[in-house]
């Protein structure tokens, strides 16, 4: 195999009191398509600024290509293509100038390809980007970055702040460029069915921490839901172990738990907590992240829910 | 943060939801269906990978492995550099198939029936009363149902 394309390895950082990112293991291999998800704030644009060299790594290593972003910047940016969160391509340029102003810093730019790629987009060259919709400042920072024919895309939140038909086309476009170049694709998001539907595999990151890293089955096949019933009084069941998150049912003494795991020992240890398993099945991705998200805060037990049942 | 909206991307007769069944297994049953009830009959051309990823929009990964599974099914066969077809479905493991695709509504089925105080007897009475019941409606005569 060859080496991955990214690979992080325990990378923290800090910014001021608060902790962005806190001991990031990631590797990325060659022409996978790697879906990172998280809340907002949870340090998805500070990893993919380290990817890009553009903040240091303090602590731990960030290699790309096998090089350090930040010492040869110029070896690893001309390999990557870069839609940022932000839409911050200068307003005052027209499209046409923008491609002009590009080309320059990238020696194998396909000019071919901007141009069925502008028309795939419908978009104007005589336009002033900041005359732009978010839509087509989107598509237009996608050809800058395609352009190049990148063997590595790092797309921030592509897709944010548009409307379900201009986000179709975006992910559309994402999904024709990947088919066809094989390249390596990391892009963010905090929508899991887009993830599900572009990716490879799944990062979730959560508090600066990845809590999941694997391949979308990989996932489904470690993560489970039980409905349990409480026969007598309720111990809490977010201590047992494997056990992610528990939430009320719908009736009285009963409760929902998410739990990672091999299904039939999160069963055994559920039995051991004196609670009855009324089913078990799947889980979906939504569920998962859901449970990840501050599992502390959404961990209740059943008998706390009786309370509240009337 | 708020889950975001479940929109659902499809192609006219394929569409996919979020759901606990993987996307790939989504497009694999469906297509099954699909070539079941002859609306894509045998011989019928499959879209290419890129093609139906794109109107799907999903990875083209996704949809490889939904017709390489297609294929271990015998639902498809690939003719390199040509394309995907739909196989011949008159060979007895067609039949076969056929049930191992029910069997996961037949249970379903059969634990809601148990849920509601039914036996299995009683559910294969309900099931042969409903079957007669439509053949009925749509002898020559009656009202043809689409």
């Amino acid at each position: 195999m060859s080496d991955p394309v990214i690979e992080i390895r325990e990378l923290s950082r800090r910014f001021g009191s608060s902790i962005a990112l806190d001991h990031i293991d990631l590797c990325v291999a060659e022409g996978t398509v790697l879906g990172l998800i998280g809340p907002n704030g949870a340090g998805k644009t500070t990893l993919i600024k380290h990817i890009l060299g553009l903040l240091r790594s303090e602590q731990g290593s960030t290699r790309v290509f096998g090089l350090d972003p930040v010492a040869d910047p110029e070896g690893v940016l001309s390999r990557i293509g870069y839609v940022s969160e932000e839409r911050d391509l200068p307003g005052w340029m027209r499209i046409r100038d923008l491609y002009r102003y590009t080309r320059a810093f990238f020696p194998n730019w396909d000019d071919a390809l901007v141009t069925e790629l502008t028309e795939r987009f419908q978009l104007d060259v005589g336009q002033k980007v900041k005359t732009l919709s978010r839509g087509q400042h989107v598509r237009t920072a996608l050809v800058l970055a395609l352009a190049h024919r990148p063997p590595l895309l790092v797309l921030d939140e592509p897709s944010s702040g548009l409307d379900p038909v201009v986000r179709r086309d975006v992910l559309e476009s994402i999904v024709h460029t990947t088919a066809q170049s094989g390249s390596t694709v990391l892009f963010s998001s905090h929508l899991l069915d887009e993830v599900e539907r572009l990716s490879d595999r799944l990062a979730m990151i959560v508090d600066g921490r990845i809590v999941v890293h694997d391949e979308l089955d990989g996932i489904r096949q470690r993560h489970w839901c039980f409905a349990v019933h409480y026969d007598g009084p309720g111990a809490p069941l977010a201590n047992v172990d494997g056990v992610l998150k528990s939430k009320p049912g719908l009736s009285p003494g009963e409760c929902e738990v998410i739990g990672e795991g091999d299904p039939e020992e999160l069963a055994r240890a559920l039995t051991a907590q004196g609670v009855s398993v009324l089913e078990r099945r799947p889980t979906t991705l939504d569920e998962v992240f859901l449970a990840r998200i501050d599992p502390a805060h959404s961990t209740q037990t059943a008998a706390h829910r009786t309370d509240h049942a009337t | 943060m708020a889950p975001g909206p479940l929109y659902c991307y499809s192609s006219t007769m394929i569409q996919l939801k979020a759901s606990d069944v993987p996307l790939y297994k989504q497009i694999v049953q469906q297509i099954s269906r699909l070539v079941a009830s002859e609306r894509w009959p045998a011989g019928y051309r499959l879209p290419s990978v890129r093609g139906l990823a794109e109107q799907l929009v999903v990875n083209h990964n996704t949809v490889a492995r939904a017709y390489r599974e297609l294929e271990r099914q015998g639902v498809v066969t690939s003719r390199r550099g040509d394309g995907v077809f739909v196989a011949d479905q008159s060979h007895p493991f067609a039949r076969r198939r056929g049930e191992q695709q029910l069997r996961g509504s037949i249970e379903r089925l059969l634990d809601e029936a148990t849920q509601l105080g039914m036996t299995p007897r009683d559910l294969v009475d309900l099931v042969g009363d409903h079957a007669a019941r439509r053949e009925q409606a749509s002898r020559p005569g009656t009202r043809r149902r689409a």
